[in-house]
Parts: C-alpha cells; sequence; structure tokens
C-alpha cells in the first residue's frame, strides 16, 4: 500500500504529462478539421517538400551523430586514462556550458558565424579571404555537434569507467596490439554506451528547428521546421501531429534497429 | 507591429525572470485602486509608454489590468475561447477583419470617443478596407514596408527603387528577405503588378515561382533581426517594416557607423498596415474601453506613445505636436503620393490562408 503510495505523484506524471499528450497528438494526427478520422496528415509525408525535409534532416543528423561519435570516443577514452579526480574535473568543464541556456549557445555561434562576426574578423585581419560560413548545412551540422556532444560523451564516458583495468590488462599482456585491443576489447564493451549516446544526439538533432532556424537562415527547411510551423504559422495542428507521429515512427525505428544490433553483438542493453 | 518575436526568443533564453520583467504593467500598476471599475487591455509587447496607464488610472479612477501578446495569431484564439474577456484589443488590419467577419466585435460608441476626431481621416479612409464603416476600430499606429539599403554597399546608380530589383543579380547573397508568408507574398505579388489580397491560383503560383527564382540569391530568410543585421552591416538590402527607420537611424547614429541606412518604398506599392483599437463583443466594461481608446486619442498622449513605440501615429494633433525634422521623416511618415498603389492586408479566408501556406513551404522547401 504505502509504495502504492509513493509512485502516485510518478504516475500522475507520467499520465498527465507523457500519455495524455502523445494520445493528444495520436488524435490530432488522425483527424482533420472537422474531427473525423483520416490519415492524409500522415500521407502527406510523402509529398515532395515534406519529403525533402524529412530525408534532409536524417542526413544531417546522421553526419551530426557520426562527428559527435568520432570526438566523443577519443576524448572519452582519454578522460578514463585521467583517472577519476582530473577527469571528472575535465568532464564537469565539458558540461559547464550546458547550464548555459541552449538558445543563447546557438545565438552566440550566429555571431561568431556571421559575415562581419568574429570568425570572419580575424581571417579578415591575417589578410585571409572571409567565408560564408553562416545559413548552410554546414553551419547546422556544426550547431548540432556543439549542442549535443555531451550527450555523447557522458555515456561513452560512463560506460568506459567501468572497464576493468585488469581486462585490458590481460588483452596487452596477451600480446594484443593498440588496435586490436580497441577493436576487439574496448568497443565490443563500450557498446551500450555508443547506443544511448547515439540515441541522445540522434533523436534531438533529428526533431530540431532551433538550430536550423538560426544558424540555417530559415533557407533550409527541416521536418522539425515543417512541424513548428504547422502549430505556429500555418495553424494547422492536424498536419503538424500527422508530421510528427511519422517522425516518432522513425524515431522509434531507429531505436529498435539499434537495439536489434546491440542484442546480437553484446548482449546487454542499456 | 512584429516587433518583439525576437525579443520573445531572448526572453525565453534569459529565464522567466526577463519575461516578468518585460511585463511591468501587468496588473502590476496598484498606484491607484478603481473605484470606477476596470479595464482589461490586451496589447502588442511594447506598445505603450507605461507612463500613460499610470497616468490613465490617476486621471479615471479606472484600473488598468494589462495582458500582451507576440503576434496577432496569438490573441486571435485567446479572444476566440473566452476564457480571458478583454474589454480594449490593438490587432492588426487584416485581424480586425477576420474578428469582424465572425462577430467578435462590438461597436464603438463614438459619443464616448470625442477625441477620435484628432485621427486623420485619411487613416479612417484606409480602415475601411477592413472595416467598411469605421464602426469597430480606432487606428493606434500605422507604417509600411520597403526596401531598407546600406549607402556603402550600394552604388548610387543601382540604389532599389522597385521590388523587382530584389531579384537583381548583382544583390547576390546580399538580400534579407521576411520570413513570414504573406510579407513574402506580398513582394512578390506587387513586383508582378498583382494585388497583395491577390486570390487567384495562377498568380499565386506566378508569385512562388518567383520566389523559388530569389531564393539562391536571398542570405536568409528573418523577421526582426533583419534590422540588427542592417545595422551590422551583414547585408546590402532587406525588407523591413518602416517602424524600425527610427530605432535604426539613432542606432547607426550613436555607433558613429561609416554608412547609412536608407529607406525606400518600392514604386510598385506595399503594404500599409494599421493596428488599431477594437472593443470584443464580450467586453464586461465596454465604458471603460472606450475612455481607455479616448484618452490615447489626445495628442499629448499619443505623442508620449509614439516617442516610445516610434511607429508612426495615425494622430493629426500628435503629428503637430512633433518636431519639425520628425515631421519631415519620409520613411516613417512618407508623401501621400508615394502610397498611391499601396495596400492594407485583407483577411483571405482559411482556405486561401492554407493554399499561401502550402506555397510558402514549397518555395522554402525548395
Amino acid at each position: 500500500m504505502s509504495k502504492k503510495l509513493l509512485s502516485g505523484p510518478y504516475l500522475v506524471w507520467m499520465v498527465g504529462f507523457t500519455v495524455i499528450p502523445l494520445l493528444l497528438i495520436v488524435y490530432y494526427g488522425l483527424t482533420d478539421r472537422t474531427g473525423a478520422f483520416t490519415l492524409a496528415n500522415i500521407i502527406s509525408i510523402t509529398t515532395a517538400e515534406h519529403a525533402k525535409a524529412l530525408w534532409l534532416s536524417l542526413g544531417l543528423s546522421f553526419v551530426s551523430t557520426l562527428i559527435c561519435l568520432v570526438l566523443a570516443y577519443p576524448l572519452a577514452m582519454i578522460l578514463r586514462k585521467r583517472g577519476i579526480g582530473k577527469g571528472s574535473f575535465v568532464v564537469f568543464i565539458f558540461i559547464l556550458p550546458m547550464w548555459m541556456n541552449f538558445l543563447l549557445r546557438t545565438l552566440a555561434w550566429q555571431t561568431l558565424l556571421e559575415r562581419n562576426g568574429v570568425i570572419n574578423g580575424i581571417l579578415s585581419s591575417l589578410h585571409l579571404p572571409t567565408q560564408s560560413l553562416i545559413n548552410t548545412p554546414g553551419a547546422i551540422v556544426l550547431g548540432m555537434v556543439y549542442n549535443f556532444l555531451p550527450f555523447m560523451v557522458l555515456p561513452i564516458y560512463n560506460v568506459l569507467c567501468k572497464i576493468d583495468d585488469n581486462t585490458i590488462n590481460a588483452a596487452q599482456d596477451l600480446g594484443a596490439n593498440f588496435w586490436q585491443t580497441l577493436v576487439l576489447i574496448w568497443f565490443p564493451l563500450s557498446v551500450p554506451g555508443i547506443i544511448s549516446g547515439i540515441t541522445m544526439v540522434f533523436v534531438p538533432a533529428l526533431t530540431t528547428f532551433v538550430i536550423s532556424n538560426l544558424l540555417g537562415g530559415s533557407k533550409i527547411l527541416l521536418i522539425g521546421n515543417v512541424i513548428e510551423q504547422e502549430f505556429t504559422r500555418g495553424s494547422n495542428w492536424h498536419l503538424g501531429s500527422g508530421l510528427s507521429l511519422v517522425l516518432m515512427v522513425f524515431i522509434l525505428a531507429s531505436m529498435a534497429l539499434i537495439a536489434k544490433y546491440d542484442k546480437n553483438g553484446e548482449g546487454s542493453a542499456f | 507591429m512584429k516587433k518583439n518575436s525576437f525579443g520573445m526568443i531572448l526572453a525565453l533564453a534569459l529565464g522567466s525572470c526577463a519575461v516578468l520583467g518585460g511585463c511591468g504593467g501587468k496588473g502590476g500598476n496598484s498606484g491607484s485602486q478603481g473605484d470606477a471599475g476596470e479595464v482589461y487591455v490586451y496589447n502588442w509587447g511594447e506598445y505603450i509608454d507605461e507612463e500613460v496607464i499610470s497616468m490613465f488610472e490617476e486621471e479615471t479612477g479606472i484600473k488598468v489590468i494589462y495582458d500582451m501578446f507576440e503576434t496577432n495569431e496569438d490573441m486571435y484564439p485567446v479572444i476566440e475561447a473566452g476564457g480571458r474577456t478583454y474589454d480594449v484589443v490593438c490587432p492588426s488590419d487584416y485581424m480586425i477583419q477576420k474578428m469582424v467577419e465572425n462577430n467578435m466585435l462590438a461597436e464603438i460608441n463614438f459619443e464616448n470617443v470625442p477625441n477620435v476626431s484628432q485621427i486623420d481621416p485619411l487613416y479612417m479612409e484606409r480602415s475601411k478596407s477592413f472595416d467598411p464603416e469605421n464602426k469597430y476600430s480606432v487606428p493606434y499606429c500605422w507604417g509600411t514596408v520597403g526596401i531598407l539599403y546600406n549607402t556603402s554597399m550600394v552604388a548610387p546608380e543601382d540604389v532599389p527603387t522597385r521590388w523587382s530589383d530584389l531579384w537583381d543579380e548583382k544583390f547576390n547573397g546580399e538580400i534579407l528577405m521576411q520570413d513570414s508568408v504573406r510579407d513574402a507574398f506580398m513582394v512578390a505579388l506587387k513586383s508582378l503588378g498583382h494585388s497583395m489580397n491577390s486570390t487567384d491560383e495562377a498568380e499565386l503560383l506566378e508569385a512562388k515561382d518567383l520566389l523559388i527564382r530569389q531564393k539562391p540569391l536571398v542570405q536568409a530568410y528573418v523577421i526582426d533581426q533583419v534590422r540588427d543585421k542592417m545595422i551590422g552591416g551583414e547585408a546590402a538590402v532587406g525588407v523591413i517594416y518602416s517602424g524600425e527607420m527610427l530605432y535604426i537611424q539613432e542606432e547607426v547614429a550613436a555607433q558613429g557607423l561609416a554608412y547609412d541606412l536608407e529607406y525606400v518604398i518600392p514604386q510598385e506599392g506595399t503594404n500599409v498596415w494599421i493596428d488599431s483599437w477594437v472593443i470584443p463583443s464580450n467586453a464586461k466594461n465596454k465604458e471603460n474601453a472606450e475612455a481607455w481608446i479616448n484618452f490615447l486619442c489626445r495628442p499629448e498622449i499619443a505623442k508620449m506613445n509614439f516617442e516610445y513605440i516610434t511607429y508612426a501615429t495615425p494622430n493629426k494633433g500628435a503629428f503637430d505636436l512633433l518636431d519639425e525634422e520628425l515631421q519631415n521623416n519620409k520613411a516613417l511618415f512618407p508623401d501621400i503620393e508615394s502610397l498611391d498603389n499601396c495596400e492594407v492586408f485583407q483577411y483571405l479566408g482559411d482556405e486561401v490562408d492554407s493554399i499561401y501556406n502550402d506555397l510558402w513551404k514549397e518555395v522554402k522547401s525548395n
């Protein structure tokens, strides 16, 4: 009885802020303005504009996730090597920017990348040609990597810390070189961290609309922007919800795919 | 009228303190307790000199409950739902028309608003495009949309005079366009010689193709940022609301910039927008709302608000009180002739709206 009471607040929270909103999205997504059942909102993902936006979002978030992984893994290994005390201080420094608001940090990148921004200011003072950095897909990828990198580093770092030094030493004693240890020992043992890192970067990158708005000059339409505009400007909540459902399917599918990979490779997920 | 959405992002970013700080007027005018009842005011953000609110309370004894909205589209459902009833609201032209068509507005009793005589008849005339008999609205601010250019980046012979100049290759990567459906289509439709309230599908498709052709030349689609980007010298030309001009000119002078920013109303004509006070039909304190409108129409008060908001005032009395320099500021108060081809946005109905939205999406995704 007392256990049930304790779970009460969480239950209310889950129902009120997860289940009901999800059901509302499903309801809106499957109805039209008159309230009649329709699949049109879902099928509209196949129209040229929506499909292109979705494809672009998938592409950019895939690239960002890959870059995050390539950057985060060596960093996590270095942090682990530095030992708990020093390592966690570096981790602390690393996540310090996350205490500042996400929008402010992205706005700061705008100032850095602008034509008369900081980076071009430095380039021109060195008599180098200025670059058009902002309002490009590259700027959006940069914004995603910058904002989501800690979400990749932390889970990998956590899982690497749990690997017993003796396992590594044993591999080296048995004659494995650095690359063999990396591929045969480090990677398999850190799969759960990599997977949770990938999910935590890929999913927000896929759905973002703020980064593409601020760093893409609204010239590059991602699926997140389409949905945002349906809600705020087009005031067609039904279409917006329908597209959100499609996006949810993509997210679930990618998670299922990764989970399946994990099962074959390692056996234990999160 | 679109002054604040960027401000909103910043406010969100800075946390709720900033939002509360920005809403200083919100219900906080505790000075005089109203024995003459209350008036619930719903206005754009930063769209009144807050001093005016306390002056009104002091003089009339009416307590003001002041709330703000961000866009017409935010305001509409609030009034429609009626969960909180407002006595006096300040929407834009096309939105007033939509509210009239949906029977959401009450006729103003002009006997209680004698100061309406201070409003230049010209603007009452223009208001007829959304309020045909001048029954529901009293103009508060107005302005135009035009092209802002940077004098150091645009050679004198290249100075834009027409919307179609925004399709000129020499401005490749130098153009800032408005990131909102109707404003963007206004530019394209006007440059084609069509009405900006067009509902003709062929004309709209033509405008869409034109916007797609322009896209490679456009540096970015922005709303409020056009102001700061132009001041920062990021682009040579930008589409902008005239209301920003006074701020821009002051800022250019204050920063001692090496260039000037000049405002042009394109020859093909442009959007003349008017924000007016209206009274919702479910208002509970209609007479207080009329007292409010009457107070704001008083020339000295309208002048105070003009100096705070810096958007052009339709109040003849207030205009006469201004310095000559301001009166001659053509960006704020353009010559009547240059407004010949101008129009006021009209509400086109939900169906046409969704056509516009779909075409705009095609432009953006291209």
